[in-house]
């Protein structure tokens, strides 16, 4: 037992002031006790712009103080993920809080002025009283975009990495061709599809007049820009699941092969029993952040339709609502709607995924 | 066998038949996929040799050479490198003088935001990802679901108290504000995906190492992290990627000085009240895929290496 590698037991605070030396760098309870007294202080007594780097100061040392705690007590789990949490922390969760409050205070960000309202913006988004779109309506679109562009996607980027699993000349020239629509801004892609898509100059009507003889405008119908705003998405972001899925198939042993060959196992099978349980896990985690991002669609509906013909997502509705008409507080109250309804979801999710993987 | 690697053995046609596995058909087949995959990309590459008035020109001239005769006159443009010049300098207005567009600046932005970003990401996230997977912490699940939910608000409802803080800080406009939204942004996905990747792999050997004697820290640099390579880089590459083209942040927290490429595309095309410049807005995305591009080919055989690297699995 000379180093500290054989077992390294659960964490657990025994006593409520380690050891007892009061001063000590792992004396996180005093840490935070003076952190909080001088951050305290230093708002109320000094200008914002000094006193956030003395309070930042002391997130620090507090942070500092956990670090040492968890190494002299080989709390390696805590000590590993503290500065992902610490910078999650300042940069995300702190902020999320912040407008989560806002959302309880009608507050303009072009004015001065701020009052408390309870939940009146909550019931205000929910009964779409807001000017300017029904927030259900949004709500609608949204999982009809989810809907499409993820199983699009999911379809698209599962057969692509069946297509690329096996050996043949020229595959990484090829797979990097498939790779180069996920690389461009998203900005570029949906302008230049706007462009091909354009009824006068467009390529794509100039296909279709010479089939029709007519002009032809994608965007005139609810099913065309859908359809148009769905294939631009799925264009982009399949080879993030083709990635993925491709990951999982090449670390499949080739042994296993061999052995279901010799048995003279059916290709139907082989798939569910060999390859499927290794894809299973990245097969899941591209529809989890796919999803959540597909919920997040904004920028290809402002480009091509900006929100035209019956396509006004919730996050496009989020983004006039906060940014064009400055309604902050509501815009937050949208989004912590839009937020439980996600979470809800991928709670759903993450449970049926955990009880399947328990189930095999 | 690797020294005596001829061109065509180095574009895939290992073996005497030329073929392996797949037959020829298939790989044709895949060859037209791709083909078709890259087809917009491809005219977008097209349209930044082009004048403005070609660019809109009906019938659409997509072709940049008549190939002898064969392809009639209407199709054919007659590229020009114009677009690419006019990137770092043009004319603001008709008529005025050339001046410097500062693109140059916002490219080296680009990539040392991305990069930098990025790698801290990858650093802390990994590191966070093993914590996660080998020492479960209390209510591990919880933690993990909370930097997940990081990622499910749009980014406009965070975007305001991250503008009031970075000026309260002075941290807008500066490379070291935008870097650390950078990092956190990419965490959530690095965290989960190391984390899956780490699941994946077998803990036998790294029992047996600690057996022998090997420390938590060599165990971890010596042992897990070789055999998450593929992963390292499928997450650097993704992180890249988004980070890259990210748009909304960059667009309201960076200045003057460290303003990214996705922003100065925007303003330089949105700008100039004429329309969309077509062949300059295609010269500025051609030039600014081509980083990206090559980071991920470079990378592809790590990505494609596969995760297990014959350690015992189950």
């Amino acid at each position: 037992m000379t180093s500290s590698g054989v077992q390294t037991s659960p964490p657990v605070f025994t006593s409520l002031a380690p050891d007892g030396r009061s001063l000590a760098p792992d004396n996180w309870k005093l840490a935070i006790v003076v952190g909080l007294c001088v951050s305290v202080i230093a708002c109320i007594g000094l200008p914002a712009t000094v006193s956030f780097w003395i309070v930042a100061t002391m997130v620090a040392m507090v942070a500092g103080s956990f670090v040492v705690n968890a190494y002299r007590r080989h709390y390696y789990g805590g000590l590993l993920v503290s500065p992902a949490i610490a910078v999650l922390f300042v940069m995300n969760i702190f902020p999320l809080l912040w407008s989560l409050g806002l959302s309880f205070f009608a507050y303009q960000s072009n004015q001065q002025t701020i009052r408390f309202v309870g939940l009146a913006n909550y019931i205000k988004v929910l009964t779409s009283e807001l000017a300017g779109g029904d927030v259900w309506h949004a709500l609608n679109n949204t999982a009809l975009f989810v809907v499409l562009t993820v199983v699009v996607q999911m379809t698209t980027g599962f057969l692509l990495a069946m297509l690329f699993a096996k050996q043949f000349p020229l595959r990484r020239y090829l797979l990097i061709l498939v790779l180069t629509p996920m690389m461009l801004s998203v900005v570029a892609a949906g302008v230049f599809f706007s462009y091909y898509y354009d009824p006068t100059f467009g390529l794509l009507s100039y296909f279709m007049r010479g089939f029709s003889g007519n002009q032809f405008i994608l965007m005139d119908s609810k099913l065309g820009a859908v359809a148009g705003i769905v294939f631009v998405d799925a264009w982009m972001w399949s080879p993030f699941v083709m990635l993925l899925v491709l990951a999982g198939l090449v670390s499949v042993p080739k042994y296993l092969y061999e052995a279901a060959a010799i048995d003279r196992v059916s290709s139907w099978r082989r798939f569910w029993t060999i390859t499927f349980p290794y894809i299973r896990g990245l097969l899941m985690l591209a529809l989890l952040f796919r999803t959540i991002e597909a919920f997040k669609m904004a920028d290809l509906v402002y480009i091509l339709t900006r929100g035209g013909n019956d396509t006004l997502t919730i996050s496009y509705h989020l983004i006039r609502i906060a940014n064009e008409q400055n309604k902050t507080s509501e815009g937050a109250a949208i989004s912590y709607v839009m937020l439980f309804i996600v979470i809800v979801l991928t709670n759903l999710y993450l449970y049926i995924a955990n009880r399947r993987s328990r189930g095999n | 066998m690797a020294t005596s690697m001829t061109i065509w053995e180095k574009l895939g046609f290992r073996k005497a038949s030329g073929v392996s596995e797949a037959g020829w058909g298939q790989t044709l087949f895949v060859a037209i996929i791709s083909f078709i995959y890259f087809l917009p990309v491809l005219l977008i590459i097209i349209t930044s040799f082009k004048l403005q008035n070609e660019a809109l020109a009906v019938p659409p001239k997509v072709f940049p050479t008549s190939l002898f005769g064969l392809i009639p006159d209407d199709y054919v443009f007659s590229p020009t490198l114009e677009n690419y010049a006019a990137v770092f300098s043009r004319a603001m207005t008709a008529g005025a003088a050339a001046q410097d567009t500062g693109f140059d600046r916002y490219f080296f932005n680009s990539i040392l935001i991305a990069s930098v970003s990025v790698f801290l990401a990858l650093v802390i996230g990994t590191l966070a990802a093993f914590g996660f997977s080998r020492y479960p912490l209390k209510g591990n699940d919880t933690y993990l679901f909370v930097i997940l939910t990081t990622r499910m608000l749009p980014a406009i409802v965070v975007i305001i108290p991250i503008i009031l803080m970075f000026r309260v800080a002075g941290l807008s406009g500066s490379y070291l504000g935008i870097i650390l939204l950078y990092t956190a942004f990419n965490l959530p996905f690095t965290i989960w995906m190391m984390k899956s990747f780490f699941d994946e792999l077998a803990l036998d050997v790294e029992d047996a190492a600690r057996i022998d004697g090997s420390s938590d820290v060599r165990v971890f640099f010596k042992i897990a992290l070789p055999q998450v390579v593929a992963g390292l880089a499928a997450t650097f590459v993704f992180g890249l990627i988004l980070t890259w083209n990210e748009f909304l942040f960059a667009l309201l927290l960076t200045g003057a000085d460290t303003r990214t490429v996705p922003v100065a595309m925007n303003q330089a095309v949105a700008g100039g009240g004429i329309g969309v410049l077509w062949g300059l807005l295609a010269a500025i995305e051609t030039l600014f895929l081509i980083p990206v591009f090559l980071v991920t080919f470079f990378l592809q055989n790590h990505l494609l290496r596969g995760v297990t690297f014959g350690t015992v699995k189950r």
